[in-house]
């Protein structure tokens, strides 16, 4: 019966193979064409200019989705993500276990932040209302500040979490620490935790231009001159119009794919809905009540130091005049060692004796010390011996005598850091 | 198997369209007693260019009579009905869970049971989301590849596919007929279970004020038209489904073996997107982002992850739906 040419037959699948290929090039070449082959030609500008107008940028309102990709290197451990430092959770207990806890508590969503992709909705208005928002599949945490009520909700577990600022803070630093590190992952913030850190120890170039969430920007290159920082290259592509910074990548010297990776898909300079950060806690929801002065000092500060320990600190050691910055609000036991990018965090451990996870106090079991030797290496220096702990950027390392040395150093810098810390104590 | 065996009845349940005078007597089978268009002498249903000039209503006649065939069968009934009994169960066992006062189950979306079920308690509306959010992964998609691998195949293999072929319709338009049915299909299962859902949550649980994952809270009629919009969505992101099924189907004259594969298919593809490590495919594959409908219960609504979805959707339905055409066109009845 057939009647049909071959050659006929043989032209119709050409056109599913021409779809197919025609999708597959656009799935493939759109995504890159949209994110980098549009640089946009822009007047040239200076590395200082560009700092300058980041810093001079009065943005105080928008809104937008953040990206956020996270790959440090850590070891995928049950709980890392949530649990990974001590005692932040109140009710953990009672709700089973599982990865998701049934608490709101901000500080120990924000670490969840720490490894793999989020999307984030980020709304701002001036520095006393701002909203963030971590899309999870069929699920979001919301974390709202209007003013002095800072609400956290998660709608996976139907809680809320509702802290009161303080007054004072409500004005000044507010903004900086309040919301559990809201700020800290806008790319804004990212872009200043690094150019705090621009000295004789960095070279800061402008490189090109690129598109960023449908707006042009410059590109700024920060580089450490130091050989023993993990760090490769910091990229943060800074708004041509605003001086917003709108995506922060950060690549390791290893080379791979960036460690961190913050940025705009979607942005917006217009005042956010005034309803969006209007909050009140649904009903039915579970609510959590926090003490003002509960809201910070706690453990959940600890994750974000260590990542940061290399960058935040400006100068010296901890104890003269110049390292006011870093050593403000420090945990006692903390000292940093050496300058710029090759800063190491040295902390005393209470208890002595190495323990698992870095600067998180819990008590070693035997068990525990099976797994810290698990993922750890054993070095042995000037220092003694200890134990050493690498992910891609930030590396700790672990003595017997119970101090941890930690920064976005190489191993080489850390035992050289501990060696001589080892030597002036 | 030759015209004169065939019964020469199941006439009356047809459409009268601008019929073929001479042809009027070809046979049925019984059990497909409506479907479009006098048949029309056509060689070896090859389609014709010169002769198919058929009228914009009479193709809305073979859609209607595909429709009927599709929704007349035993088995799509019974197809339903399993989908209906899905929140039904999900309902009665999160009220007799929580029957005792203790609260509803925790966790939600934290991977133990479907998202949402801890809601449910305190907004039967919240079932609706639920029983989507349970029967998308494999109860919908499965009901989709039975009916879509059966669509053409099935009728090859009971000997009725020649003579629907034999009307003036063409290939072309009855494969549209035929895909129209299945979308149609997606729909109706997808509404089955919201309705379903919706009416157990209502018999069972409180219906009151709806509480968006962004912890705003929004009046009744508002989370209504959310979850219907987010019925539509489920529906619609089964068309990648329905077009793969449409090809599988044109592949084999055995109805079975086409439901097979189809089914074969949506088990292998969720399993290759429930490993981490081939993530560099997984944008690719058409269940990727069948839960972005939950992003429509988000204040505002995110609507990235579901135009991705969407795409997504519509790329297989390209896909997979021309090259059933290019099959379907370019191959051989025999049976």
């Amino acid at each position: 019966m057939a009647r049909t040419r071959p050659m006929k037959k043989a032209l119709r699948y050409a056109v599913p193979a021409t779809v197919a290929g025609a999708a597959v090039a656009a799935v493939g070449l759109v995504p890159a064409l949209a994110s980098s082959g549009g640089s946009p030609d822009l007047p040239r500008i200076t590395a200082e200019e560009l700092v300058a107008k980041i810093a001079a940028s009065d943005t105080q309102q928008l809104s937008g989705t953040v990206r956020i990709t996270t790959d440090l290197g850590l070891p995928a451990l049950p709980g890392m993500g949530s649990g990974g430092h001590g005692g932040g959770r109140g009710n953990s207990a009672g709700e089973g276990g599982g990865e998701k806890a049934g608490d709101a508590d901000p500080r120990g969503r924000l670490t969840e932040l720490a490894s793999g992709s989020h999307t984030l909705r980020v709304a701002v208005d001036g520095p006393d209302r701002q909203r963030l928002s971590i899309v999870e599949k069929a699920a979001e945490y919301s974390l709202i500040r209007n003013g002095g009520d800072v609400w956290a909700y998660d709608s996976a577990t139907n809680t809320a979490h509702h802290t009161v600022l303080p007054r004072e803070d409500g004005r000044g630093a507010g903004p900086e620490e309040a919301p559990g590190g809201l700020e800290k992952v806008t790319p804004q913030k990212a872009a200043q935790e690094v150019l705090k850190a621009v000295d004789a120890t960095t070279s800061v170039t402008v490189d090109g231009t690129a598109k960023v969430a449908g707006q042009d920007a410059h590109q700024l290159l920060i580089e450490p001159k130091q050989p023993d920082s993990t760090v490769g290259s910091v990229r943060i592509a800074v708004d041509a119009d605003s001086g917003v910074p709108l995506k922060f990548t950060l690549t390791p010297k290893g080379g791979g794919k960036a460690a961190v990776d913050v940025g705009f898909t979607e942005v917006d300079f217009a005042e956010p809905d005034a309803g969006t950060f209007d909050f009140k806690p649904p009903k039915g929801a579970k609510v959590t009540e926090e003490k003002p002065d509960g809201a910070r000092n706690g453990s959940g500060e600890t994750p974000h130091k260590d990542s940061e320990g290399g960058k935040d600190s400006k100068g010296g050691r901890g104890g003269d005049g110049k390292g006011r910055d870093a050593a403000e609000g420090l945990p006692s036991g903390l000292e940093v060692l050496g300058e710029g990018w090759g800063s190491v965090a040295r902390i005393e451990l209470p208890g002595g004796g190495p323990v698992p996870g870095a600067g998180a106090g819990q008590e070693t079991a035997p068990e525990a010390r099976k797994l810290l030797d698990g993922f750890t290496e054993e070095v042995k220096g000037d220092f003694g011996t200890g134990r050493f702990f690498g992910t891609r950027l930030v590396n700790a390392l672990i003595t017997d005598d119970g101090t941890v040395y930690v920064g976005a150093v190489t191993r080489e810098g850390l035992v050289k850091a501990a060696g001589s810390a080892g030597g002036a104590g | 198997m030759s015209r004169a065996e065939l019964p020469q009845d199941e006439r009356t349940g047809r459409m009268g369209h601008q019929g073929h005078p001479g042809h009027s007597g070809l046979p049925r089978r019984p059990e497909r007693e409506a479907e479009g268009g006098e048949p029309a002498p056509d060689r070896d249903g090859e389609p014709d260019e010169a002769r198919r000039r058929p009228s914009p209503l009479w193709t809305l006649g073979l859609f209607r009579s595909e429709l009927t065939v599709t929704f007349r069968r035993w088995r799509t009934l019974a197809l339903l009905a399993v989908l209906a009994a899905v929140p039904l169960l999900v309902g009665i066992a999160v009220k007799v869970e929580t029957g005792d006062g203790g609260p509803a189950g925790d966790g939600g979306g934290g991977g133990e049971g479907p998202a949402f079920i801890g809601q449910v308690t305190n907004n039967g509306l919240f079932l609706v989301f639920t029983a989507l959010a349970a029967t998308l992964p494999f109860f919908l998609p499965m009901a989709v590849g039975v009916v879509a691998g059966d669509s053409v195949a099935g009728e090859a293999s009971a000997g009725t596919l020649r003579y629907l072929l034999v009307a003036p319709a063409g290939r072309t338009r009855l494969l549209l007929a035929k895909f129209t049915a299945i979308l149609a299909f997606c729909l109706a299962a997808t509404l089955t279970v919201a309705v379903s859902a919706l009416a157990v949550g209502a018999l069972l649980f409180p219906l009151g004020e709806v509480i968006l994952l962004s912890g705003t809270t929004v009046p009744l009629a508002d989370g209504m038209l959310r979850a219907l919009a987010i019925a539509v969505a489920v529906a619609a992101s089964l068309v990648g489904l329905a077009a793969l099924g449409l090809f599988v189907s044109t592949l084999t004259n055995s109805g079975i073996a086409a439901m097979a594969t189809t089914v074969g298919l949506l088990i292998t593809v969720q399993i290759l997107g429930a490993i981490p490590q081939l993530d560099a495919i997984h944008p690719y594959l058409f269940p990727h982002q069948w839960m972005s409908f939950a992003d429509l219960l988000r204040d505002p609504v995110h609507w990235d992850d579901l135009l991705d979805n969407l795409r997504l959707q519509g790329l297989y339905a390209a896909v997979f739906g021309s090259a059933a055409w290019a099959r379907f066109t370019g191959r051989d009845i025999t049976v």
